[in-house]
């Protein structure tokens, strides 16, 4: 019989062999991160945002890869195709940036963007994202309620609507040289549909700085709309009496109506919005009543009739 | 022997469209083993072989025309394999729709066809490609009788335009590639238009 004892190490505390083999690309990227925080605040699409808290807006569903979020982008203002934002953005100037917030409101500002950056605590939130095309993706944004900025706006009582502007300078963006849109791009909300807590203003993704064809620097996200109504490169916000028009509807005004909200029982004229692809899926799955976050929101369109307010 | 040598350049050039015409499959098939299809492979898959469909039913119907205003007989007698690249790519496209798009879910395939019109136009383009590829060999050509056979294969015409719209109707806005093909249609189908209205007028 041996005396000798196996020492009391906990399994969970032995470093994993393949974790001890990358010890000095640890050392490497430690180094970087630690002259990364000198560094002032971060510019540049894929510098880490610091300062990024954590919400409970997380999902079971496996993210989508950070290569298809940035390769498959529809952004009109730099070409049709999927593919042509990936290439072409890099030419959008995102510094300096201003965000004008106007109409009726007592406090209209124009924004620096720096300063937008501080408003609020940036939290990171993973939403599903559908696009009215029948393809979705899982992405954790990084932004900060809508809310906040409106909220330091003022709006008058007669605010009833919110409009979103897209930078619109064919000198940055190849795209709106052709007309296959009224430039500049316009999207519009309704203000109690832009107060709520869902709906975020997007400056990150995967804890980096937005990519230029996911739309920065600065973009809006309402994840239970389909996904066009979530302008990219916002230049203004606009409080409103009226309803605003907008690009889509003026582009085709039978298949894209001012709510447009995920539902697979109101289909594109064109084609069935019951079912959807995620990326990366082979299967299609079912598409849920606003994206999954009716408990959340249905109570905004109580007694509406959906079909009709399409 | 000018004939002998001509006649082997004709099969040398015939080897080689053959070759060309595959191609984009195997283009398709080369980026899905490098993962090059992109973030939407099933759609890439299915615009690419829906694009090289609508190519090659215009480069089939662009045979006679050539004829016509060269002389040259070589358009004509690659006319065939043209058509049949034609229906095989139309095939992929509606294997690709088939399996993998809706993976055999029949009640939503049905109701697509029904419900769509830009399905409903490309279906029955695809049912009308295939006794067209049926009936091109030389043998159907006897059987059928040459008159009876060229009546038959006037569908193509329908086909190419039903393309053309299926293409037209899908796109979300932006109409540019289904111009382009519309606009080419339009000028081999008009010199047709045009050649039998002179035929009428001469007689």
């Amino acid at each position: 019989m041996s005396n000798w004892k196996t020492p009391a190490v906990l399994s969970s505390e032995i470093t994993p062999q393949e974790v001890y083999l990358r010890r000095r690309e640890f050392m490497r990227i430690s180094a970087w991160a630690a002259l990364g925080a000198t560094l002032p605040g971060s510019l540049f699409a894929g510098e880490k945002l610091s300062g990024v808290v954590r919400t409970p807006y997380q999902l079971s569903d496996p993210l989508t890869p950070l290569e298809d979020i940035t390769h498959y982008n529809n952004y009109y203002e730099f070409g049709t195709d999927k593919e042509s934002p990936g290439k072409t953005a890099g030419s959008l100037k995102t510094r300096p940036w201003t965000v004008a917030v106007e109409g009726e409101v007592h406090k209209p500002k124009v924004w620096d963007i720096e300063t937008l950056l501080k408003l609020a605590p940036l939290e990171e939130r993973v939403y599903r994202l559908r696009c009215v095309e029948a393809w979705s993706m899982v992405i954790p944004w990084v932004g900060f309620p809508l809310a906040e900025l409106i909220k330091r706006a003022e709006p008058t009582g007669n605010a009833k609507f919110v409009e979103f502007t897209t930078l619109n300078d064919p000198q940055q963006m190849p795209g709106v040289g052709s007309p296959v849109l009224d430039w500049p791009y316009r999207e519009g909300l309704r203000l109690d549909e832009a107060m709520h807590p869902l709906t975020l203003l997007a400056v990150g993704l995967y804890g980096e700085v937005l990519p230029n064809q996911n739309g920065a620097p600065i973009r809006l996200v309402v994840p239970w709309k389909y996904g066009f109504k979530s302008a990219k490169s916002i230049v203004r916000i606009r409080l409103l009496e009226q309803m605003p028009q907008t690009s889509w509807m003026k582009a085709g005004p039978s298949e894209y109506g001012f709510y447009s909200n995920v539902n697979p029982e109101v289909d594109h004229p064109r084609w069935s919005q019951a079912k959807e692809r995620r990326i990366g899926d082979f299967f299609k799955r079912p598409t849920l009543l606003f994206n999954g976050y009716a408990p959340q929101v249905a109570q905004l369109y109580a007694g509406m009739d959906l079909q009709k307010f399409f | 022997m000018i004939t002998k040598i001509k006649e082997k350049w004709l099969a040398a050039g015939k080897s080689l469209v053959f070759l060309a015409a595959l191609m984009p499959l195997g283009k398709l098939a080369w980026l899905a083993s490098h993962q090059g299809l992109g973030a939407n492979p099933i759609e890439k898959i299915t615009h690419t072989t829906g694009y090289w469909t609508l190519s090659f039913l215009l480069l089939t119907l662009t045979a006679t025309p050539l004829r016509a205003l060269s002389g040259w007989l070589w358009p004509v007698r690659w006319r065939r394999m043209l058509g049949l690249f034609a229906f095989f790519y139309a095939c992929l496209h509606f294997l690709t729709y088939l399996v993998l798009d809706q993976f055999f879910d029949w009640t939503a395939i049905v109701k697509d066809i029904a419900k769509r019109p830009y399905i409903t136009v490309g279906f029955a383009a695809f049912v009308m490609l295939t006794p067209l590829a049926a009936t091109s060999t030389n043998n159907m050509v006897r059987r059928l009788g040459g008159r009876r056979w060229k009546l038959l294969h006037r569908l193509v015409y329908l086909i190419g335009i039903l393309g053309v719209v299926h293409f037209w109707w899908l796109v979300k806005k932006d109409i540019t590639e289904p111009a382009q093909f519309a606009g080419v249609l339009t000028l081999l189908l008009g010199f047709r238009v045009v050649q039998a209205v002179r035929k009428r007028l001469v007689r």
